[in-house]
């Protein structure tokens, strides 16, 4: 519980979904008494025991929780200035954050005997997770993916497939992430009585960003007292990548009201944070807008009409972010910076090199800009980041990058 | 007094249902748009519904979204589509136009600037799809203040419950969609219907009119017949999207009026 209720960051959202002037229930009437039902459901499931025992038992079991606290020291003497932590949520069952996620809407949709899950998905990794947990529980998986990621992210797209689920390609607007979720959208407005939309960030209509947060915030739970065991104090620095924002306010959340830890969300620079809306940087580049249900940061020219944006990482290919970062940002309680393409493979490289981990695209952000700021930082500062994916998803992305041919060889 | 009462009080007077369109302004672009809009009243339209291009339509099937992808490579922005209601009001002051659209356009403009401009316009309603009553602070409460009327739309998972919420603040009429599901899809039957129309009308002195997957004179008829009015959109859309001459169009249009008011 944070100390001074009043001042204190974790209290959002307010009962209209609100954080600050973000947020908020932004959908079609047929959407509405959904999006209300679900709210009451997930406020009822939150105080239960019951619910959250049975999310502890498949967090521990099935996906493999807690992840390690695992002190990166080649990067460190690497790097020559703060002390790195990473906290190993790529080694999670089906290799990135999302399934802590993922669990907890798909025990609630159970629990509201929805029989049907349809998800959006960019990277392929929330898509992954949802198609495993839906083959664990039997339930009937409709995933969408923007075509230009089905063809940039193709093992996922065949991992989803062997695990029993439906892949739609979306080729409404330029086949990215946005344009799946509208098509998400769509499909929950077409079949409301048995299907329940798992999304796989902390943005949508409220209650998804909070609900989204909570089982994400996991990682920041873990994260405090791993470091207190290993340290005996808290971290100086927090840093994870932002495409919709999950795995940043899952790390950053149980840390708000530490007012001493310092707070840095990355957000993916694309080819730079320029006129020509390369990137895919939100905060850094974006205004106010309302998208999705909800009202944040975006892309968007001067028509309100919403700019697709860039991004060599399919995960981090999002012309919004969560509307809680949204409201940490004009507070300014946490810190935003663009990391470029060129910059994340940089990152990507090393840590294979010098950690002997293959990270995913998004993370490799957050890598690149530790590998900005810990060299200028002293020893005794205790940096945490979040490494929240693997890469074996990105390793054809990465060659064609690095202009390798990962041709058939014999 | 908005155009859209006057329109309803004198169809009322006549015994009359009302058949409203849905085309996308600036759909293929501005000219032609506007030729199909100017000719609307002519082929027996009482209320237009002008589509508000966006980038992302989530309650719109392909034909619509289709439309406004057509629109903005045109050129097409708000301020265009205000001149373009405008254009048309220059010739005609009684058919009602009614904006139908999504909510960042008209934020990113600015809610007050947006409603001294549409109604400067000759814009007399507005449909704002991701603007549920839980939103009303944001455009509906102002915009009834500025005088304009805020079309709520009611839908099958609307009950009776929640219903009352959906009604206040309404004004003009009230639109139910018939279907769980996006603009173009496949049609209600009007046995569905007009139970629906019959539960919403107890709970409000308002018109009810009834859209989504309206495609032919024959079902306007059927669904005329349970409801005050008919909405067609995706029909005509699809003729505009084939690029079918202008005539063709309003000939199409003037089947489909005929149907609805024979309802
Ligand atoms: C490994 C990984 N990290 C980050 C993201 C971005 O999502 P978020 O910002 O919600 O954590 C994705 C999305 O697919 C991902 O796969």
């Amino acid at each position: 519980m944070p100390e001074d209720i009043i001042n204190s960051f974790m209290n959002g959202p307010d009962e209209k979904g609100r954080f600050g002037d973000f947020g908020g229930r932004f959908v079609s009437e047929t959407l509405m008494p959904l999006i209300l039902e679900l709210e009451e459901q997930y406020e009822h499931a939150k105080t239960d025991q019951s619910f959250w025992d049975e999310m502890n038992d498949l967090w521990t079991n099935y996906v493999g929780r807690p992840s390690p606290l695992y002190y990166a020291e080649r990067l460190t003497k690497h790097l020559g200035g703060a002390k790195i932590y990473l906290k190993r949520d790529e080694l999670n069952h089906t290799g990135a954050h999302k399934i802590n996620n993922v669990l907890g809407q798909i025990i609630l949709a159970r629990r509201m005997g929805k029989t049907r899950i349809i998800a959006e998905t960019g990277a392929g990794q929330h898509g992954v997770a949802t198609a495993t947990v839906c083959a664990k529980f039997g339930l009937k998986c409709v995933v969408y993916m923007g075509a230009h990621d089905v063809e940039r992210q193709a093992p996922n797209v065949f991992r989803m497939k062997l695990l029993g689920a439906e892949v739609v390609p979306v080729t409404s607007g330029r086949g990215t992430l946005k344009d799946a979720m509208n098509d998400a959208l769509r499909d929950w407005v077409t079949n409301v009585r048995d299907t329940f939309y798992c999304i796989g960030t902390v943005a949508g209509p409220h209650p998804y960003p909070a609900m989204v947060r909570d089982f994400q915030a996991i990682i920041g739970k873990e994260a405090r007292e791993q470091m207190m065991a290993a340290e005996g104090r808290l971290p100086d620095t927090l840093i994870a990548a932002i495409g919709g924002g999950s795995n940043a306010m899952g790390l950053f959340y149980p840390f708000l009201d530490d007012k001493d830890v310092r707070i840095i969300g990355v957000e993916a620079g694309g080819k730079g944070v320029n006129a020509k809306m390369e990137h895919c940087a939100s905060l850094t580049g974006g205004r106010p807008g309302v998208l999705h249900g909800n009202r944040t940061y975006l892309l968007q020219d001067d028509d309100g009409q919403i700019l697709e944006g860039y991004s060599i990482s399919a995960g981090l290919d999002y012309p919004g972010i969560g509307p809680e970062h949204s409201w940490l940002h004009d507070t300014k309680r946490a810190e935003y910076v663009a990391i470029t393409d060129v910059e994340a493979l940089k990152a990507f490289q090393l840590c294979c090199e010098l950690e002997g981990i293959i990270p995913a695209l998004e993370p490799s952000h957050a890598l690149a800009h530790v590998m900005k700021i810990a060299p200028e930082l002293p020893a005794d500062h205790l940096i945490c980041m979040n490494l929240c994916g693997r890469g074996d998803k990105d390793i054809f992305t990465v060659a064609k990058a690095l202009d390798v041919n990962m041709g058939p060889s014999d | 007094m908005t155009r859209i009462d006057a329109k309803f009080a004198e169809l009322r007077k006549a015994g009359r249902k009302a058949f409203v369109t849905y085309v996308m302004a600036g759909d293929p672009d501005y000219e032609r748009s506007l030729e199909v809009v100017r000719g609307l009243p002519g082929a027996g339209v009482d209320i237009i519904e002008l589509g508000l291009p966006f980038t992302d339509p989530m309650a719109d099937g392909g034909t619509i979204q289709l439309a406004g992808q057509r629109a903005l490579e045109a050129g097409q922005t708000l301020a265009r589509t205000l001149e373009l209601a405008h254009a048309f009001r220059e010739q005609d002051d009684t058919t009602p136009i009614v904006l139908m659209g999504y909510y960042n356009p008209i934020y990113s403009r600015g809610v007050e600037r947006f409603l001294a401009e549409a109604k400067e316009a000759g814009i007399d309603g507005l449909i704002v799809v991701d603007l549920p009553p839980e939103e009303d602070d944001e455009l509906c409460i102002p915009a009834q203040k500025a005088g304009l009327n805020f079309i709520r739309l009611a839908t099958p998972t609307t009950d009776d419950k929640r219903l009352p919420k959906v009604l206040t603040n309404t004004s003009g009429f009230v639109y139910y969609v018939s279907i769980t599901g996006i603009t173009g899809s496949a049609a209600a039957e009007a046995g569905d219907v007009g139970p629906e129309v019959a539960r919403i009308k107890a709970a409000t002195d308002l018109p009810v009119i009834v859209g989504f997957g309206i495609r032919t004179p024959e079902a306007a008829e059927r669904i005329a017949s349970v409801a005050d009015g008919a909405v067609v959109g995706s029909a005509i859309v699809d003729r505009i999207g084939k690029g079918e001459p202008t005539e063709k169009v309003l000939e199409f249009v003037a089947g489909l009026a005929e149907g609805a008011h024979r309802g």
